[in-house]
């Protein structure tokens, strides 16, 4: 009696972890199946290289590179601001800061990631935009500019906590032998602590690119719905996250091809954000285990 | 009848071969204890026979071990029920985060044991066979982690017992101890000696010629002498064990 | 200036630049609270709390978005507790190293970067349209369910991984079975790690917008659900639907709902902080 019910336990939990691989697969066969059906009246060769999209306009156009372009421009924003900050603070953390100092910014810091992002798009548009335009009189009411920085600061401590803890996983003696060359805490920091740790950095920058280009509700908000094909931060743009958003808030009707577009998109978004992810998995395997 | 027996015991983690061809019969009602340098095979041979090393992936065992004549790796043998039978004593004190009582009757409650009388009963019983009755049988109810490290020694010994096994299995009970909690653990395993079958790994000599009857030694996964304890630390047969008592190496 | 003048110089002005960065994260922090407080505060009362949403500002309330809210993390601490932590336990305590649990392994972390709103899109497919559930609580709450499932996952692991080997071989040493030592010993000592990772769980839930709007909830609910099939609207959705009108009332109105969210959002991470530091000093072995 007891074994059998070891063996349903057992069983129970297998299929708990099971229904993780399922939810992958049911991503993929949902996003599949409907985007194989949009295909079959839409050419791939116009949505990857058309440069106008409006499935909701009576003149319809299918190429998603300004969604792309939308997208590739906020996360560029973002990164330059999340990059140089997140990769400096988690510098400062490791190598100047006090323990108990690190031990109190950390976590104050992560907060920033657990701000809901519908807020981070409200302070976007109603605080970041009005102040940018006092210095950039042109700048549109939506724009990618502002929705971007605000998403760099979101993402800071996706790179600060985890380059800090890939600067930690550096053992003590790589730094010892640097202070012991005369070396400065700057020349410690990017000449021997910074190349160690590399991989581990990159792997955090990566999940950090992963998470803006994923990144909904602040560009929802504050980056406009306009598909543009530009590279301007200061016009509104729209991302692939968001066009998905405006689709499911109207009334577009069930199984038509503008409901389509969705999965398409949505294909699109996977795809890339299940390649970085790799990358960096695939980055943290081959190179991570060096210094352990 | 031999109460514990070995035969051609081999032990494999992986393809390193850790037991080679061991054999022994352990009396009943005695102390027997395994000495040896570290990592010569004596912890992994003692846990052979509560089949602790099931719980290890890759390791691949050959060879009989049987408890009062029955094979426990051969027939169909249920492991939860086996190691009932048998207590173990661990290196580093290891007391669940629970409350005293509720440390000493963990096995009674996996067996279903609900009525009270008879675990407050077990409790006593095995608390005072453990010499820790007096020191903690007015706070039954504070958490083990709060006792000394010798005083969560004797309540995993109070543990052990309180589920009556036969055969009690102790791997280097008193190593983490302080030399007065060693000295109660050593004067407790030499009392219960009348009603259990004991096996004790230590790593020190001194310990294993004041409380076993008859001891074996171990080397590089071998068994290379098993005697009586003082002829064993007076006049071993071999070589290899007069080195290792006057300390020549290990 | 010699060379080591040079460098000492260099070093300095790179400490400095640390520390501006270091407070450009915190200060963007604290003036989003400063704006969304100056602006939110004084809008909330007894009355925005209670009351349903309105065409008018005025007279808006968020009551609702908070029962919805409520509604859909029951039932999402419902699903998803026990399968996370059962797939938690599976994969520390069961699994051994072999092909199998190292590709639900990476397939778990690939989850846990999937962007939310792809989950939308299973839950809109799947549990709205295939399942037939619609745009009910039942549909929000399994979409995410599946989404913060990783979260419950590797939490789960993590707290089970810190207890130590010598418990486990404790309780089998008794005689005890793998399911028994699991319960009564492994979870009871991981429980606060557990819970800490629930609790995050919930944060992460209770801030997310864009599955939900992708699986067609609500922007306009003028009543209280009643049931795991009724139609709702969560918080954040009025957040984002007050943002983008364009009266000024419902600015002010989406900044007082901000405020209770945020509340919500720290004190639940408040809640995660302080039970892991009580697990962290109750459990040194």
């Amino acid at each position: 009696m007891v074994k059998v019910k070891e063996k349903a336990i057992e069983g129970f939990l297998i299929f708990c972890s099971l229904l993780t691989v399922l939810t992958t697969l049911g991503i993929i066969l949902v996003l599949a199946s409907e985007t194989i059906t949009f295909f079959k009246e839409v050419s791939i060769i116009e949505f990857f290289t058309g440069t106008e999209w409006t499935p909701l306009f009576a003149n319809k156009k299918f190429g998603i590179l300004p969604l792309v372009c939308g997208t590739l421009l906020t996360t560029l924003i973002a990164i330059s601001v999340a990059l140089p900050l997140g990769l400096t603070i988690a510098i400062y953390l490791n190598e100047y800061a006090h323990q108990k100092f690190t031990a109190i910014v950390k976590p104050l810091l992560e907060i920033l990631a657990a701000v809901p992002t519908v807020v981070y798009g409200f302070f976007a548009l109603t605080f970041v935009t009005p102040l940018l335009q006092s210095f950039i009189p042109n700048l549109s009411g939506f724009n990618a500019l502002s929705a971007g920085l605000v998403m760099g600061v979101m993402i800071i401590p996706y790179i600060s906590s985890l380059s800090e803890d890939a600067l930690r996983a550096v053992p003590k003696s790589l730094r010892e032998a640097a202070y012991g060359m005369g070396s400065t805490k700057l020349q410690t920091a990017f000449r021997v602590m910074v190349p160690a740790a590399s991989s581990g950095i990159v792997v955090s920058v990566i999940l950090a690119i992963s998470r803006a280009i994923g990144e909904t509700m602040i560009v929802a908000v504050a980056a406009g719905q306009e598909p543009k094909f530009t590279f301007n931060p200061l016009t509104s743009v729209e991302t692939i996250t968001t066009y998905i958003v405006q689709v499911s808030m109207g009334d577009v009707p069930q199984n038509s091809l503008e409901y389509r577009t969705i999965f398409s998109a949505g294909m699109a978004l996977f795809i890339f954000t299940f390649l970085l992810n790799n990358i960096s998995f695939w980055i943290k395997k081959k190179f991570q285990q060096r210094y352990e | 009848m031999y109460k514990l027996e070995a035969r051609n015991v081999n032990l494999y983690y992986g393809e390193k071969h850790a037991l080679k061809n061991i054999g022994i019969g352990i009396e009943p009602n005695t102390v027997t204890a395994f000495i040896g340098p570290s990592g010569c095979g004596k912890s992994t041979f003692l846990r052979c026979f509560n089949r602790m090393n099931d719980l290890i992936d890759n390791v691949k065992i050959t060879g009989d071990i049987l408890i009062d004549g029955r094979n426990v790796y051969k027939s169909k043998i249920d492991v939860d029920e086996h190691r009932k039978k048998i207590g173990m004593v661990f290196q580093k004190p290891n007391p669940f985060p629970k409350s005293i009582y509720e440390n000493v009757i963990y096995g009674l409650r996996i067996n279903g044991v609900k009525d009270k009388a008879i675990l407050d009963e077990r409790v006593e019983r095995s608390l005072k066979q453990a010499a820790l009755w007096d020191e903690v049988k007015d706070d039954l109810k504070k958490s083990a982690l709060s006792l000394s490290g010798g005083q969560q020694q004797r309540l995993c010994i109070a543990r052990a017992m309180a589920v009556e096994p036969s055969v009690i299995l102790m791997d280097e009970p008193a190593s983490a101890l302080d030399p007065i909690s060693t000295s109660k653990i050593e004067e407790l395993i030499y009392e219960l000696k009348s009603k259990y079958t004991i096996v004790i790994v230590t790593h020190n000599m001194q310990q294993a010629a004041r409380i076993s009857d008859k001891t074996a030694f171990f080397y590089l996964g071998e068994l290379i002498e098993y005697t009586e304890t003082p002829k064993m630390f007076t006049n071993p047969d071999k070589e290899q064990t007069q080195n290792y008592i006057t300390g020549r190496f290990g | 200036m010699n060379n080591s003048q040079i460098n000492k110089l260099k070093n300095l002005i790179f400490k400095l630049f640390a520390i501006f960065c270091t407070s450009v994260g915190l200060i963007v922090l604290v003036v989003l609270l400063y704006v969304v407080m100056s602006k939110g505060l004084a809008r909330i009362d007894f009355d925005f709390l209670t009351n349903l949403p309105s065409r008018s500002a005025e007279r808006a309330g968020i009551y609702t978005a908070l029962a919805g809210m409520v509604w859909i993390l029951v039932l999402t601490v419902l699903i998803a507790f026990p399968i996370g932590v059962g797939a938690g336990i599976y994969l520390q305590e069961y699994g051994k190293r072999n092909m199998f649990t190292n590709f639900i392994e990476i397939n778990i972390s690939n989850l846990a970067g999937v962007p939310s709103i792809i989950y939308g899109i299973l839950g809109l497919e799947l549990f709205g349209r295939f399942l037939g559930f619609g745009n009910s609580i039942l549909t929000g709450s399994l979409t995410l369910s599946l989404l913060v499932l990783p979260l419950i996952i590797v939490s789960t692991r993590e707290a089970i991984k810190a207890v130590p080997g010598s418990l486990r071989e404790a309780s089998y040493g008794l005689g005890a079975t793998k399911w028994q030592t699991i319960s009564r010993v492994v979870l009871p000592s991981a429980f606060g790690g557990i819970m800490t990772g629930l609790i995050l769980a919930v944060s992460r839930a209770v801030g997310e917008t864009a599955p939900l709007i992708v699986i067609g909830a609500l922007v306009y609910v003028p009543f209280i659900p009643e049931g795991p099939m009724d139609e709702f609207t969560v918080l954040p959705i009025q957040i984002f639907n007050w943002v983008t009108r364009p009266q000024a009332g419902f600015v002010t109105n989406a900044a007082a709902a901000i405020v209770i969210l945020l509340a919500f959002t720290f004190m639940m991470n408040g809640i995660a902080v302080i039970i892991r530091n009580r697990f962290n000093k109750r459990t040194k072995f």
